[in-house]
């Protein structure tokens, strides 16, 4: 299957340090594919480079059978953006919005003025199509965007971090209108520091971490490959039993106690002894993976 | 395509025309202020300095003073729209509303969003000194079909003062910083460059400065149009005119493509 957007060895440096350091990556068609990273793993750069807004200073890129940047232009007209900053213009209504930026394209007025009552229900906005961006709620601005995103029916739709200050509906409505893209064959390159998004949406996911991939595959099999099955969190300050005869692997994080176990029951019979204990157990999940590879100090 | 570099020459293309709109779709929704602002502004600048302070004056460079500052009005009104423009309005797009971005993110280049700037601040200029000449015809001022010639002039300063704009918009970290060029550009041409009085009445090293700013070339060619003569050094005040422009024009590309493609 050849790739819809391909990169090798890919590297970008500003003054003394390297923000992408010799990444690779493929999209196959019709999959969604996250990009993982801590702030300053070099995510945001990475998609910029992807999309041709700035020289890589190594390495190759393919968008669409198009090499980048030499014909990134072209190659954007096959690709919808969602970027991270809100960008939609507050002078326009909602269907001027989509309007002018289907111009982008080079569309012609009446093509898009037909495309439009189809992106307008996409995002659920129909009641709202002459409402002015500032009478819409955050959720709704970035429904709108995603709709702007599709207004030149793409192949390939990248996402800067889709739902970061959307409130849990909102979150789970972006979801679902990105599984009905995904459903109708469009492929996603989604950022996120979300790592349920990434759980739930990504086919396979990248981490990446000062500039280079620290792993990458599909969701379970990273969780498989790196953490053991269960997870107990035990809080509190005093107290705590000796777990380490009792699980694999132990993590003392401030006052919490994390203790990974293939088999977690000798483990939570001990804690069942000591009713003062706060414990969780939980199966293992991406975040874990995530700060096991990526470390727990702040990135700021 | 070859790779383009921070200091390719400005590649020139159609696609201009959808940035150009989105602005003049903007401009469309606030069009009978806008229209208000350029009519009004300088016609009480006119009538009031005219009427006022012409009274006061003998004849000025052989006609009335309302006629002389005719031209000079026409070319610092259509300054004015242009810098403002390029300044304030295309900072706000390119800076605070992130509009330039979404465009870029689309299929167009810096270079389109760039050329579709010059174009509207022009067209906008333009219009203002349009509001200029009706009033100039409403006051009987100019009674020669050589006044339409202005109408070129008129692009032609809104391309000079929108080029020189436009450097300082790719420049500048804040709102705040527009002031500098105000206050060591804008305000020094208004003073220095003929709109009020003649040149020759500044002492030789005034007149010397005056020679190397802009808009004393655009009121030169003007100032004759509107009493209907035709200008002396055409070619000389067109050239540096258009020098200007094309000249601010390149630059402001260059530090934009540093700025934004970083």
């Amino acid at each position: 299957m050849i790739p819809v957007l391909s990169a090798s060895a890919l590297r970008k440096r500003y003054g003394a340090s390297e923000v992408v350091a010799g990444l690779d990556l493929a999209l196959k068609p019709g999959e969604c594919f996250g990009l993982l990273g801590p702030n300053g793993a070099g995510k945001t750069t990475t998609l910029r480079l992807l999309l041709g807004l700035t020289r890589p200073d190594g390495g190759s890129i393919s968008l669409l059978g198009l090499p980048v940047p030499e014909n990134a232009r072209e190659a954007r007209l096959k690709v919808g953006v969602v970027p991270q900053v809100d960008s939609l213009d507050p002078d326009f209504t909602v269907t001027e919005n989509l309007l002018v930026y289907g111009r982008y394209f080079g569309l012609k007025d009446h093509d898009i003025r037909a495309r439009i009552p189809a992106l307008l229900e996409f995002a659920e906005l129909e009641s709202k199509a002459e409402a002015s961006i500032e009478s819409l709620s955050g959720g709704m601005k970035r429904r709108l965007t995603l709709a702007r995103a599709l207004v030149n029916d793409p192949d390939v739709i990248f996402l800067d971090e889709p739902t970061t200050g959307l409130d849990p509906q909102a979150r789970h409505m972006m979801w679902q209108r990105l599984r009905r893209l995904l459903g109708a064959g469009k492929t996603i390159l989604l950022t996120t520091h979300f790592m349920e998004e990434a759980e739930r949406l990504c086919d396979r996911l990248l981490i990446m971490d000062k500039g280079v991939a620290v792993t990458t595959g599909a969701p379970r099999d990273l969780i498989a490959e790196h953490i053991e099955p269960h997870v107990v969190e035990i809080y509190g300050g005093e107290g705590k039993p000796d777990c380490a005869g009792l699980c694999q692997r132990q993590e003392q994080v401030g006052e919490t106690l994390f203790c990974y176990a293939a088999d977690p029951h000798a483990l939570l019979e001990r804690l069942q002894q000591q009713c003062e204990l706060r414990y969780l157990h939980r199966p293992s999940n991406l975040e874990d993976v995530f700060l096991k590879l990526t470390g727990r100090e702040l990135r700021e | 395509m070859t790779q383009q570099t921070n200091y390719s020459p400005p590649s020139l293309s159609w696609r201009f025309v959808s940035v150009w709109r989105r602005n003049f779709l903007v401009w469309r929704k606030l069009a009978i202020p806008s229209i208000l602002g350029n009519l009004a502004d300088p016609a009480f600048y006119m009538l009031g300095l005219g009427y006022g302070l012409g009274s006061l004056l003998p004849e000025v460079g052989g006609v009335s003073y309302m006629t002389f500052l005719a031209a000079g009005t026409l070319c610092y009104s259509t300054m004015n729209s242009a810098t403002f423009e390029s300044l304030y309005s295309a900072f706000s797009r390119m800076h605070v509303q992130k509009t330039w971005d979404a465009m870029l993110n689309a299929p167009l280049e810096l270079d389109d969003v760039m050329l579709g700037e010059l174009v509207w601040a022009t067209s906008k200029s333009v219009l203002s000194g349009i509001a200029i000449l009706v009033i100039i015809l409403a006051l009987g001022l100019a009674n020669s079909w050589l006044l339409l010639w202005t109408l070129p002039l008129l692009v032609l300063i809104g391309f000079c003062f929108t080029g020189l704009a436009l450097v300082m918009n790719a420049l500048s970290p804040n709102y705040d910083f527009f002031m500098y060029y105000f206050t060591l550009a804008i305000t020094p041409m208004v003073l220095l460059c003929g709109v009020f009085y003649p040149v020759e009445q500044l002492p030789a090293f005034l007149q010397a400065v005056a020679n190397w700013l802009p808009l004393t070339h655009a009121i030169q060619l003007a100032r004759p149009l509107v009493q209907g003569e035709w200008p002396q050094h055409v070619i000389s005040h067109v050239g540096v005119l258009l020098a200007y422009g094309g000249g601010g024009f390149y630059l402001a590309l260059v530090l934009v493509r540093r700025r934004l493609l970083k």
